[in-house]
């Protein structure tokens, strides 16, 4: 946990809402942690996942769904930010040598950087990518460098026709331990799926950082944070339906 | 002479010298230990818990907090491990790191579970008073109805009172018409203190779905746009009643605590500006003297309550 200014370096669109933003000033962040960003003229922050880090840039790939993601948009190179970063846990990969990958949406964000660095390891995962349709794919061809790749799209625009849970049914991989990150109904299908993963999870945050309870969720060990103790969890401890 | 130089923070509560007025909020701060890693806690004046109630509890669903634009609105339905619990092992690794004094905050949803709570937190050697949340909006049928209205908040008071050794601050909720009249029933109760104000009701929808964010509709509103609101209410106590008073509501920087002071807080506290900033408390209390020079105050216990007599 730090606070931090941060410089944008770029901030471009990939899609028609997603957008790559790419910071300086932030220390080298776990893979599966996650980042608040300050807006000018809004109150609370937005979080983010860590989504790559090279050369003392952090990357976010980040979609517009409201105001404040709007006013991100905008913003030119050179704007500084007020930050926390390196918040929460991340995944837990040691030891992990046949890792399956799954993301819906812009999960694909902080799971692009566990994939970066499963590769500085020498070790290719298995990357299931889940996209509403074509239009909106991302990261293609980064990820098939560095992994074994299977797009899926909700409306067979381009490769498996499904989510990326239909894509595993149908299509079965072998793995010491997948990560998946996405919609709850993905994630819940991860879950019924296979016990043996982690995943990650969202919530609406007053803090970020452990000190308002704003994002608790129950588990099979009791209540824990999605900014502190998650945002990854193990698939097992998830009590979804509490929520 | 004494040195013009050295300002004096120095606030007395119930007999407890503090180093400075400046106490996180209940709610805003967990049980204190975690924002160690932040900065070094021991600089603060005190701490008040996370509002605590006999047993453990999950609070609300989620969605629990909704933005505003000077604020934010929250409802944890008072998630919290119980009270043996908090003073058993939140207390103990709170005091690793802070060995000052504390205030445990109190909640509950009957006269039985506020009694066994507070006694039990009362029985914990770091903790120096007992404030009882009386005006927690988030509980269904819970905390609300017990500090709206003035004959049972003042029974609530009394039955707490007769059950604990340390001194009972109330804390007020805003969302009555005039909050004079719980405060002076708190203090008919026999409360040592009032604290004021808890959180304001309030609610957003989500524009597309026109459903309210937080999952049971509404919840409290707290922030830099209750400052107002708040030291209004605190000026107004001080003139009801002669018991001391904890001032916050929307404190988010030294100015603010002094306007506090001057309308007759003798402590402050600071909630949700912990949450847009981890290091709020600690900006303050440095930014404090900094400010008393500037506007030539030697000792901060001078100032409470100069605006009754400017
Ligand atoms: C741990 C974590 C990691 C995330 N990583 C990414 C990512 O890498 N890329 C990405 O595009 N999005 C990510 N999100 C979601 C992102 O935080 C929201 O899309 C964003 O906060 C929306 O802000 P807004 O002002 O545009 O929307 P508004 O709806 O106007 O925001 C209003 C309030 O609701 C909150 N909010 C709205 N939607 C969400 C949401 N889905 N999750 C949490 N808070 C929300 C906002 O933070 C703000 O406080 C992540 C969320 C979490 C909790
Ligand atoms: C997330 C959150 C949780 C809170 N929990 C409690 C609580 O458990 N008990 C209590 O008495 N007040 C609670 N409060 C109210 C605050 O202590 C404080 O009275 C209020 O927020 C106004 O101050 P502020 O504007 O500085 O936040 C909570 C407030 C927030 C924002
Ligand atoms: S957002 Fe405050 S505790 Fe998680």
């Amino acid at each position: 946990m730090k606070k931090a200014t941060l410089t944008v370096i770029s901030n471009t669109a990939l899609t028609r809402d997603v957008f790559e933003m790419r910071l300086a000033g932030a220390e080298r962040p776990l893979p599966g942690s996650f980042l608040e960003i300050g807006l000018d003229g809004f109150f609370l922050k937005r979080p983010f996942g860590a989504a790559g880090y090279k050369g003392g840039i952090l990357t976010v790939y980040y979609r517009v769904v409201g105001a404040g993601t709007e006013a991100m948009s905008a913003l030119t190179e050179g704007s500084e930010l007020e930050a926390l970063t390196s918040l929460g846990n991340g995944f837990s990969a040691e030891g992990v040598t046949r890792p399956l990958i799954v993301s819906g949406g812009l999960g694909i964000a902080p799971l692009k950087y566990l994939a970066d660095c499963f590769a500085e390891k020498g070790i290719r995962p298995v990357f299931v990518a889940g996209f509403k349709s074509a239009s909106e794919v991302i990261l293609k061809e980064e990820l098939e460098k560095i992994c074994t790749l299977a797009v899926a799209t909700d409306d067979g625009s381009t490769g498996f026709y499904g989510n990326a849970v239909e894509y595993l049914k149908r299509n079965p991989v072998s793995f010491d331990r997948y990560f998946a990150c996405g919609p709850e109904p993905m994630l819940k299908g991860m879950q019924r799926f296979s016990g043996n993963g982690q995943l990650s999870l969202e919530a609406r945050m007053g803090c970020g950082f452990g000190a308002c309870m704003g994002c608790s969720i129950k588990t099979v060990s009791g209540f824990k944070r999605v900014c502190k103790e998650g945002p990854v969890f193990d698939a097992g401890e998830v009590i979804f339906d509490a929520r | 002479m004494p040195d013009k130089s050295i300002k004096d923070t120095r606030i007395e509560l119930f007999g407890n010298i503090m180093d400075n007025p400046v106490i996180p909020a209940s709610g805003t701060f967990g049980f204190g230990y975690e924002f160690n890693d932040w900065y070094d806690v021991s600089i603060l004046g005190s701490i008040a818990l996370k509002g605590t109630t006999l047993e453990a509890r999950y609070g609300n669903p989620l969605p629990r907090i909704a933005e505003c634009p000077a604020g934010m609105i929250n409802a944890i339905g008072l998630q919290n491990p119980g009270a043996e619990a908090v003073r058993d092992v939140e207390l103990k690794k709170l005091k690793k790191v802070y060995p000052k004094k504390v205030i445990a905050n109190v909640g509950g949803h009957s006269f039985d579970e506020y009694v066994k709570t507070a006694a039990i937190l009362d029985s914990a050697d770091n903790v120096f008073c007992i404030e009882l949340n009386v005006s927690c909006p988030n509980v269904k049928g819970g905390g609300m109805a017990f500090g709206l209205d003035a004959g049972i908040l003042e029974e609530l008071t009394a039955a707490v009172k007769s059950a604990v050794t340390k001194p009972v601050v109330v804390k007020l909720s805003p969302n009555v018409t005039d909050i004079t009249v719980t405060a002076k029933a708190a203090e008919r109760g026999g409360a040592d203190g009032l604290s004021l104000i808890n959180t304001l009701v309030g609610m957003r929808l989500d524009l597309k779905t026109a459903r309210p964010i937080i999952s049971v509709k509404r919840g409290g509103y707290s922030g830099p746009g209750v400052f107002p609101v708040a030291l209004n209410a605190v000026y107004n106590v001080r003139e009801a009643v002669s018991v001391p008073i904890i001032g916050m509501g929307g404190v988010t920087c030294a100015e603010n605590v002094i306007e506090m002071m001057y309308a007759g807080a003798c402590a402050v506290m600071v909630g949700t500006q912990n949450l847009i900033d981890p290091f709020a408390c600690k900006k303050i209390i440095e930014d404090l003297t900094k400010v008393m020079e500037k506007l030539g105050i030697d000792r901060l216990s001078d100032i409470i309550g100069r605006a009754h007599n400017a």
